[in-house]
């Protein structure tokens, strides 16, 4: 397995989530979220009770995948904003960093401007965040500190339950 | 890449449905997500042609239950087998945690099959993946019909290693389950090793 998994940690998904509160309440938006690039849900803000988030992020995720490769094809490096307009709703995606994708659903309340500019501005304090992640999960893993972790007592029967 | 949240207490992780056009890939989604309870479920979302081929993924969301107070989900993509849609293959393979290669057993699709895997190979070493050393389960599909290679065969073709190897019939679900657990057995396991 590759070593970068994804690690989250109390203290700063307090902080994205401070984050996208606000950005929801900034930009007017319905719902706003941030999914990693291989389509899981980190976090999210708004009204997503009638929305299917998992499925919109692992889409999400196939849609920024998709063009990232279209991109490559044409000797870009990514696009890192995609927008589609609907007729009612409207949807904005942004990369942030190298692997998180930040999303925001408006409709007329809001405005592309608007959601543009905010968007730019929480970049920022979101990539300061994971980067802290990355570097917070480098230093546990250095210190052993994973001998704490829920997993290294997992049985074959834990395993097996998980299917009755 | 599995993500762990120790905020909300979930791991997440991915597996993927590899193998040759046609050999069950989408059937054996189908069929865990008509079995599975719906609390356990999402949707079962298809990007597929208008003949039902998958067209860049199908992707099946479940949450199995705990283990040590963590909600523990796997998220099930297959891509899509035929040739044409290597680009689209390699994207879905991003972030891998365990893979499963679905092989038709039918007589006829060894040369798909043998040529689906020297591709899966291909593309995870292109994203620093090696075969060896992932979790990786093979089924072999379609076992209901006439015409299927014996076993053995199979296993000296797209086996060498002779890793767990399942026989199944998709449609009908025999060996569905059995193939899904194991995968994610192993994917827990290496889970262990890392954390
Ligand atoms: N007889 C029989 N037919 C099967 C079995 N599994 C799948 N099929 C049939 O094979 C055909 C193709 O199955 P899919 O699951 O769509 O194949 P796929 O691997 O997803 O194909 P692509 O999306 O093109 O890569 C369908 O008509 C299935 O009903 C099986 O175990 N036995
Ligand atoms: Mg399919």
């Amino acid at each position: 397995m590759s070593g970068s998994d994804l690690v989250m940690y109390e203290e700063e998904f307090g902080k994205i989530d401070e984050e996208l509160q606000r950005l929801y309440i900034q930009t007017n938006a319905k719902v706003v979220f941030l999914v990693d690039k291989n389509g899981q849900l980190i976090a999210s803000a708004g009204e997503t009770h009638d929305i299917d988030t998992t499925s919109l992020a692992s889409l999400t995720a196939g849609n920024i995948a998709a063009t990232g490769g279209i991109a490559r094809l044409l000797g870009e490096k990514e696009f890192t904003i995609l927008f589609h307009e609907g007729e009612k709703d409207n949807i904005h995606i942004s990369l942030i960093g190298q692997r998180i994708i930040l999303v925001v659903i408006f409709d007329s309340r809001s405005s592309l401007g608007l959601v543009r500019l905010r968007v730019k501005k929480v970049s920022e304090a979101l990539t300061r965040i994971f980067n802290d992640i990355a570097a917070k999960s480098e230093r546990e893993k250095s210190e052993g500190k994973i001998d704490e972790s829920p997993f290294a007592e997992i049985s074959d029967e834990d395993i097996d339950n998980l299917f009755r | 890449m599995s993500f762990i949240n120790y905020s909300s207490r979930e791991i997440n992780c991915k597996i993927v449905y590899y193998g040759p056009g046609l050999c069950g890939k989408t059937t054996n989604l189908q069929y865990v997500y008509r079995k599975t309870n719906p609390d356990q479920k999402g949707k079962l979302i298809s990007l597929a042609t208008e003949t039902e081929r998958t067209l860049f993924f199908d992707f099946l969301p479940l949450a199995l239950g705990d283990i040590k107070g963590f909600k523990v989900r796997f998220h099930l993509y297959t891509v899509p087998g035929q040739v044409f849609y290597a680009a689209s293959r390699k994207l879905i393979l991003k972030g891998v945690d365990g893979v499963v290669f679905v092989a038709d057993s039918q007589i006829e699709r060894m040369e798909a099959n043998m040529e689906s895997l020297d591709d899966l190979k291909i593309n995870l070493a292109e994203q620093g993946y090696d075969l060896d050393k992932l979790p990786y389960t093979v089924q072999f599909n379609k076992r209901d019909l006439p015409n299927v290679a014996p076993v053995e065969n199979m296993n000296k073709l797209l086996n060498p290693r002779n890793i767990p190897c399942f026989e199944a019939v998709a449609v009908t679900g025999p060996g569905v389950f059995e193939t899904l657990k194991n995968v994610a057995k192993q994917v827990l396991v290496e889970l262990k090793k890392h954390y």
